[in-house]
Formats: structure tokens, C-alpha cells, sequence
């Protein structure tokens, strides 16, 4: 069986979802002769048609807004922003509108926001970002991000299916780089708001998202080979819903926590999950809770800054022995 | 009192307006004056718990665009549209629990004024931030022209709405799309307190049309029947896959921003020169002029406001608050998977939650 990228599986998705509902539809900049600037929605506007492909103008804040306006008459729209750095342009209509929709009206108002975030491809401050923590502090929407091209299939059917506003932020460095073999059959749906171990540990564990599991995943190869440790991986997923039970069981099995993440460090989601766990599994810990983040400054251009800016597998590593030596 | 022109018989109707839509656009523009004096009066009680914002003087433009439109069109006000609303069958009842905060309200006292939605009656409410309707109402318009259905869009704003981004994102987008939607500028000379002039430098606003490449027409949003003339227009051109227009609707903020606004950056003799163009004495004046209507027939329309509304207060003025327990829910169509106030919950003394536990590694 071909292996399946992680781009090829989030537009196997969609067309999937395209092909089971008629009331999902896209909406984008250069999604369709172009089929956006990474491919990932190729062959779709032949495929589905100018009616269910639509180019817009430059206009993130107004692909929202017309996203939402179809989604309260029943439609499912699936939103590209060229690059998730812009989804800035559209946040008063993602967090004063879209977001509150449901509660303060009863609006449904079930629409996907998706596109390439992250960094670690030399795209500088404003084709890198990682912006899931600016919208983790509004209630009403759900954040997704997936790391495996499973997930990636499994969490833009899930999210598209979802009564409500969901934000799903594709890893560009994963695009064509991560891959495996996905079986047509049965059909991958992967439930938003549940977490997956990466890799089973027992001496600690590193709770990430995204492309930093990959890191993980390196980090805890290095330290079982040189250091003899046990390092249990959580992919958490989905932040919100976020799987509170899944961290504070991987914490029972292994009462030490290092939090991971591509975004910068204040005001990010590490923040909330040690608060969490402070709330909830305080008397489990054998060592305080740490994080390893991006530095607080725009991401920088220059391959050796960015490199030393965003964290990396060495980094993980330094952390993990700091912790199991606690 | 009868002049040449009612011994001549009356006039002939304006356009293919009835005599009972002459009645009825009379009707509503009193009905949403009528509605906001009585809230004037629970303001000053207290029983209006936020903030309380009068179209008086602009109920003509609000009435006469909503009018030009057919069942199953939808349309989303700005705060001054409560005529729009109304139209559309919004009641005063829904209003009233509203602006009261009360459990019966159509947003079970989240949500403030008149900002509630019922896509049936074909009304979608607005929220604080200027512009984002526009977006919004593109895309319900969008599906109207995806599911190719006959149905038209309608969105209010203003001179101070039309200097967002969101307008110029949302009404550009309408246009590439050709969506079947009618914009409406209701330039009331006054954002807050900040005059046209200072929101743009355009000698008139409907002349931003032209950079959109859409049609734009300029009335007297003082006149009813001109504003239900020039929306009628639009809204038969948008239904006939015409794509959108901006209208300008001319009018005057007679009240401050809300009723906290003592108006002190007022040119002195402006509020007054607007007073004597007050729309529904006007139209009053015009309806009896030529012959339209009797004042009798005024007077019962008078009477059935003032019935309606006094009934729809006295039903719900003494209503409660919602309970608490309800503010919890519906931000999402899932339960949550935990109470939310589950972290608010203080366990007693340390736990020995740990005793038990399996050795580890």
C-alpha cells in the first residue's frame, strides 16, 4: 500500500467529507487553480466544482464572516488561511463573533478554520507562527493539531462533522515529511478532545502537540539509548477539549511532567496545562512541572537563530535528565 | 382643513405600495417610537440594567428599507434598527425581556438591546463590533446564491460602521460574488460623537460604491416612502442576481450615542433644524395631505401601538432575572466533559490521594 503524506491525508479528508456532505464547501485564497500555495486542496476545484471551491479575495476576516454567515443556515463551510500567521486578520470575527455565536444567540455555527502554522522551514516572522495559544483563551472554540498523518486525517473529518467552530492548525515542516500507510477502510475518525500516547514510558513524561512530538519522540529515543530512561510521550491532540484525564493518568504512571511546545512560552497553553495539573494531580508530582518553549521574540529569519529560538530535540533532552535527576 | 388637493380626491399611491402599506410603514415607525419612549422611562427606573440607544428621528430609514422585503429575506441590524427588527416580526415583548435582562428574554439574558436573532422571522442580530455583519450577511446571502435560492440579504450600516475593515472585506466580497445583498448606510451625521466628515474624506459616503464596482444610490432616509422606493429597487435587482448595492440614507441622530450622551459637541442650532424634519410627523402630514389616510385611521393605528405596547410591558416587567444555573451552558453543542466550575471547587485538607500507589520506576 502507497504511503500517505500528512498533506495527501488532510486532503483526503476534506474530499471525503466533501463526497459524504453536500453542505461542506471551501473557501480560501488560491485554494482552487492553485489548489493553495502547499497543494493541499489539488484537483479539488475539478473535482467539486467553482460552487464548492471558492477563491476569495485577500480577506481573511470576511472568508470568516461569510464562513459563518452560511454555516448559521446549515452549510459546513472549510476555511484556508494562506498561512495561519493571517488568521490575525480575522480575529474580531473569530473571537467577538464566531465564538460567542452559540451562547449568546443559539447561532450553530459549525465551520473549520485550517491552515499551515509553525516553523522550522526558514519562514520568518510571519509564515511561522504558532497561534493556537491567542485563541485558547476565548470560549467557543475548538483547537486541534495534529501530529501523524492519521491524526491529520482522522481530526479535519472530525472537525468538519463538529457542530461547532473549530481551528485546525496543519504543521507545514509535516506536510510531506511524516506519512504512513492509511487504510481506505475503515474510515479514520479521530474524536476531537482525546489525547494518544506516542510512546508508553515510565520514568517521565513529555506532554506535546504537533510537530514537537517528533521531537519528543527523538528526544526519548536518545534518552532510553544513552540514559536508560523510560520517557512516555503524550500527543495531546486537541487543546480544547483538552484531555485533562489522559495528562493526569500519564502522570500517575510517572509522577514527573515536562510540558513541550512550539509557541513562545508566556501566556502559552504550558502555562494552563501545569495549572491544571496543579489542580488536579498536585500530590502526584516528584518534581516541579517545566516547560520547554519557543523564546519570547517574533520568530527570527536567520537559520541559526530560528534554530536557537525554537526548541529542539538537545533541548528536550536537557530538560528530561533535569527532571529524572530531581 | 380640506385643501385643493383632498376635494380633488386623493393622490395616486406611491409606487405599488398599498393603502395598507401606507397604514402599516405609519404603524411601525410609531410602534418603535412609542417602544423606546416606554424604555426611556424603565431606564430611568433602573429596569433597564445596561445601556439603552434611541433611533428617534430615524425610524423612517429603519421601517422603509425593511419593508422592501419579501417573507424569507433576512436582514441584520445596527443598533438604531429596532424599526428593521420589528418589521421583520420582532415584538415588543422579545424587546422589552431584552433591554431587562429577563430569564423569558430571546437570549435568556445573555445578550443585550437588540441584539437577538431568529432566522425564521428572518433577523439576525448584530454584535458590538461595526462592520462584522456585513461579512457575515455576505456569507447567509452566499448561501442563498449556492442553493439557488430567490431569497435577498439586507445589512445596516453606518457612516462610523463603513470605516471598518470588515465593511470594506465583506462588501468587496459581496460584490466578486454577486451575492443577492443590499447594503444600507444609514448616515445619521454622528458616529458616537464624531461627525461624517472626520470618518471620511469622501464628498458623500454612497460615492464609495463606485470603488466597489457595485451601484450606489443617495435618499432622504427621512422620507419613509423613499427609503422603502430605493431599498425596493436594490432588494428587486439583488433577487434578479443583480449582485449587491449601497444605498446612503440621510438622516440625523437626534439622541446621544445612548442615553448617558449629553450631546455637548453639538453645533449649536443642528438638533434643533433636525427637529422640524422629524420623519413620522412628516409622513403623517403627507399620508392626510394626499389623501392616503384619515386622521382617524392614524389615531386607531396611535391606539393599537400604545395597546400593544403597555400589554407587552405589563407581562413581563415583573418576570425575573435567569437563574444562575444557566450561565454555564451552551458554549458548545457538546456537554462539557467536566462541570465547568469544576477548579472552583476547594478540596479539604492535603489529600492522601498518592496512598496506594504502585512503586514506580
Amino acid at each position: 500500500m502507497a504511503e500517505t503524506t500528512y498533506l495527501e491525508a488532510i486532503r483526503q479528508g476534506i474530499a471525503e467529507e466533501m463526497e459524504r456532505d453536500p453542505r461542506v464547501f471551501l473557501l480560501g485564497e488560491d485554494i482552487g487553480a492553485l489548489g493553495g500555495p502547499f497543494r493541499v486542496t489539488e484537483g479539488l476545484l475539478d473535482r467539486f466544482g467553482p460552487t464548492r471551491v471558492i477563491d476569495t479575495p485577500v480577506s481573511e476576516l470576511a472568508i470568516v464572516g461569510a464562513a459563518a454567515g452560511a454555516a448559521h443556515m446549515g452549510l459546513r463551510p472549510v476555511c484556508e488561511m494562506q498561512f495561519i500567521d493571517f488568521i490575525a486578520c480575522a480575529y474580531d470575527m473569530i473571537t467577538n463573533y464566531v465564538a460567542t455565536a452559540r451562547y449568546r444567540g443559539g447561532l450553530s455555527t459549525p465551520l473549520v478554520i485550517r491552515g499551515p502554522s509553525g516553523g522550522y522551514v526558514r519562514g520568518g516572522p510571519f509564515h511561522s507562527q504558532n497561534p493556537e495559544a491567542a485563541f485558547l483563551h476565548t470560549p467557543g472554540l475548538k483547537l486541534v493539531c495534529p501530529a501523524t498523518a492519521r491524526d491529520a486525517k482522522g481530526l479535519i473529518k472530525s472537525a468538519i462533522r463538529d457542530d461547532d467552530p473549530v481551528l485546525y492548525f496543519e504543521h507545514k515542516y509535516l506536510y510531506r515529511r511524516v506519512k504512513e500507510d492509511l487504510p481506505a477502510d475503515p474510515e479514520i475518525l479521530v474524536p476531537l478532545g482525546s489525547a494518544r500516547v506516542a510512546r508508553a514510558g515510565h520514568h517521565l513524561t513529555v506532554v506535546t502537540w504537533s510537530a514537537m512530538v517528533w521531537k519528543a519522540l527523538e528526544a526519548a529515543e536518545r534518552l532510553d539509548r544513552e540514559d536508560g530512561l523510560s520517557v512516555e510521550v503524550l500527543d495531546l491532540r486537541s487543546l480544547v477539549p483538552l484531555d485533562d484525564a489522559a495528562i493526569v493518568a500519564s502522570l500517575q504512571r510517572t509522577n514527573r511532567v515536562l510540558i513541550a511546545h512550539e509557541d513562545t512560552r508566556t501566556g502559552g497553553m504550558a502555562g494552563e496545562i501545569a495549572a491544571r495539573i496543579n489542580e488536579l494531580a498536585f500530590e502526584w508530582l516528584d518534581a516541579p512541572v517545566r516547560r520547554v518553549c519557543a523564546h519570547d521574540v517574533p520568530l527570527p529569519y536567520a537559520p541559526p537563530l530560528e534554530d536557537y529560538i525554537l526548541p529542539q530535540a538537545e533541548d528536550l533532552v536537557a530538560a528530561c535528565r533535569w527532571l529524572a535527576n530531581y | 382643513m380640506p385643501s385643493s388637493r383632498s376635494t380633488a380626491g386623493p393622490q395616486p399611491l406611491p409606487t405599488d405600495l398599498s393603502a395598507t402599506d401606507l397604514l402599516a410603514l405609519y404603524y411601525y415607525m410609531r410602534l418603535t417610537r412609542v417602544l423606546e419612549e416606554r424604555l426611556v422611562a424603565l431606564h430611568r427606573q433602573g429596569k433597564v440594567v445596561g445601556g439603552l440607544f434611541r433611533s428617534l428621528g430615524q425610524e423612517a430609514d429603519a421601517v422603509g428599507s425593511a419593508y422592501a422585503l419579501e417573507p424569507g429575506d433576512m436582514l441584520s441590524p445596527l443598533i438604531r434598527n429596532l424599526g428593521s427588527m420589528l418589521v421583520q416580526g420582532a415584538t415588543p415583548l422579545e424587546v422589552f425581556r431584552q433591554y431587562m435582562a429577563k430569564a423569558e428574554s430571546p437570549t435568556a439574558g445573555r445578550e443585550l438591546n437588540i441584539h437577538f436573532s431568529d432566522l425564521e422571522r428572518g433577523f439576525l442580530g448584530q454584535v458590538s463590533s461595526l462592520g462584522t455583519m456585513v461579512p457575515v450577511m455576505a456569507g447567509i446571502t452566499l448561501y442563498f446564491k449556492l442553493t439557488d435560492q430567490p431569497r435577498v440579504g439586507l445589512v445596516y450600516v453606518g457612516d462610523g460602521a463603513m470605516s471598518t475593515g470588515a465593511f470594506h472585506e465583506g462588501l468587496n466580497f459581496a460584490a466578486v460574488q454577486r451575492v443577492p445583498l443590499v447594503v444600507v448606510c444609514e448616515n445619521n451625521g454622528y458616529a458616537y460623537s464624531t461627525p461624517t466628515r472626520m470618518q471620511t474624506a469622501a464628498a458623500r459616503l454612497v460615492d464609495k460604491a463606485a470603488g466597489y464596482g457595485l451601484p450606489g444610490v443617495r435618499a432622504d432616509g427621512n422620507d419613509v416612502v423613499a427609503t422603502y422606493e430605493v431599498t425596493r429597487e436594490a432588494v428587486t435587482r439583488a433577487r434578479a442576481g443583480g449582485g449587491p448595492t449601497l444605498i446612503e440614507l440621510v438622516t440625523y441622530r437626534r439622541k446621544g450615542h445612548a442615553e448617558h450622551d449629553d450631546q455637548r459637541y453639538l453645533p449649536a442650532g443642528e438638533l434643533e433644524a433636525w427637529e422640524q424634519n422629524d420623519p413620522i410627523a412628516r409622513y403623517r402630514d403627507r399620508l392626510i395631505g394626499a389623501g392616503w389616510a384619515g386622521v382617524e385611521d392614524l389615531g386607531r393605528e396611535d391606539a393599537r401601538v400604545e395597546t400593544e405596547v403597555d400589554g407587552a410591558l405589563a407581562r413581563c416587567i415583573d418576570e425575573p432575572f435567569p437563574a444562575i444555573g444557566t450561565a454555564l451552558s451552551g458554549v458548545f453543542a457538546d456537554p462539557p466533559a467536566a462541570e465547568p466550575e469544576w477548579y472552583r471547587a476547594l478540596p479539604g485538607a492535603p489529600s492522601d490521594r498518592r496512598a496506594g500507589e504502585p512503586p514506580h520506576g
